[in-house]
C-alpha cells in the first residue's frame, strides 16, 4: 500500500512498526511498571544513572533491540541502509548523549510512553527534539551538507 | 526470580523488532521524515502513531492496577516542572537526531544491521551521557 502523493512512504510497516513498539513499552508499564525510556536505560545499564532499575534488567531490555532488529531481518530479508559517515556518526551521537540525559528522555521515554500519557514535560520535549530535528535536515539541505549517500 | 527478568526482554526484542519495521533504523527513512520543508516522507508519524495509540491504551489500563504483573510497584516519573535543562536537552537532542537519522533505540538496534556505524554513533552517545554525569557529579 502506497500513500497518495508519497510514493516512498510504507505506511503500513509504519503502523506494524509502530504497534510492536507500543506493545514493547506496555509490557514495560503493565509488566513491570517502568517506562521504556532507551536513553534512560541504557544510562542505567552503563551505570550512569543511579535509578532504581536492576542493571541486569536494563541490560536484558537492551540486549532485546538488535535482537528484535536480527528477527525482522530474518522475516523481511536483509535490508541495507546506509549510515552517515563516522564524522558526523560521533558529532551526532555525542549530542544525542547530552541532550537525552539533559533533558531526561528520546524519542521513546518522552515521545511514547511521555506523550501517550499527556506528560506536560514529554510534550514539551518532543514538540523541541522534533522542531530541532526538523530545522536540522533543513539548514543542512540548505547548505548542501549531504550526510547519507 | 529470574521469571521477574523475562518481561525485560520480552519487551526490548518488540522494541527493537518495531523500529526496525517502521523504519526507525534506516537514517535515509528517519532524515526523510525530518525534511519537513523538503521531500517529506510521513512513514514515521504512522510509526509514532501506533505506539502511541497502543500505549494511551495501557496508561488508561495502569491505575485500575494495584501493581504491575511481574513487579511489587509501579516506578513512574511524576515530575511536571518544565525547565531550561528540559528544553535546551532535547533541543541538542533533536540536532544530533537531524545530523545523523538515528536516536538512541534505533543506533542499538543496528548494532546487528551496520555493525561499524553503529558503534561508532552507540560509543559517542555514551560518552555524551558520560560527560552529563561528569558535570552533574561535580555539581
Amino acid at each position: 500500500m502506497t500513500l497518495p502523493g508519497f510514493p516512498d512512504a510504507a505506511p503500513l510497516a509504519g503502523l506494524g512498526g509502530g504497534i510492536l513498539i507500543g506493545l514493547a513499552a506496555a509490557v514495560m508499564l503493565l509488566g513491570v511498571g517502568r517506562i521504556a525510556g532507551v536513553s534512560g536505560i541504557a544510562a542505567r545499564a552503563t551505570g550512569m544513572s543511579d535509578s532504581s532499575l536492576p542493571k541486569s534488567s536494563a541490560w536484558l531490555f537492551l540486549i532485546g533491540l538488535p535482537l528484535g532488529a536480527l528477527v525482522v531481518m530474518l522475516v523481511a530479508g536483509e535490508v541495507e541502509p546506509s549510515f552517515a559517515s563516522p564524522l558526523f556518526l560521533g558529532v551526532a551521537g555525542l549530542l544525542v548523549g547530552v541532550g537525552t540525559r539533559l533533558g531526561s528522555g528520546c524519542t521513546s521515554g518522552h515521545g511514547v510512553c511521555g506523550m501517550s500519557r499527556l506528560s506536560p514535560r514529554s510534550l514539551v520535549a518532543t514538540a523541541t527534539f522534533m522542531i530541532t530535528g526538523f530545522a536540522t535536515v533543513a539548514i543542512m539541505n540548505a547548505i548542501g551538507l549531504v550526510v547519507l549517500s | 526470580m529470574m521469571g521477574r527478568q523475562i518481561p525485560f526482554i520480552i519487551a526490548g526484542v518488540l522494541f527493537g523488532a518495531g523500529l526496525t519495521l517502521g523504519g526507525m533504523t534506516d537514517p535515509a527513512r528517519v532524515r526523510g521524515f525530518l525534511d519537513l520543508f523538503g521531500d517529506w516522507d510521513p512513514t514515521l508519524a504512522f510509526v509514532m502513531g501506533g505506539a502511541v495509540l497502543v500505549m494511551a491504551i495501557a496508561w488508561v489500563i495502569q491505575p485500575k492496577l494495584t501493581q504491575p504483573l511481574f513487579a511489587e510497584s509501579f516506578s513512574l516519573p511524576s515530575r511536571r516542572d518544565l525547565t531550561p535543562k528540559l528544553i535546551g536537552g532535547s533541543a541538542l537532542f533533536g540536532i544530533g537526531w537531524g545530523v545523523a537519522g538515528l536516536c538512541p533505540g534505533p543506533g542499538i538496534a543496528a548494532l546487528v544491521i551496520e555493525p561499524f556505524s553503529a558503534a561508532i554513533f552507540v560509543v559517542s552517545m555514551l560518552a555524551g551521557m558520560f560527560l552529563v554525569r561528569l558535570t552533574e557529579g561535580s555539581a
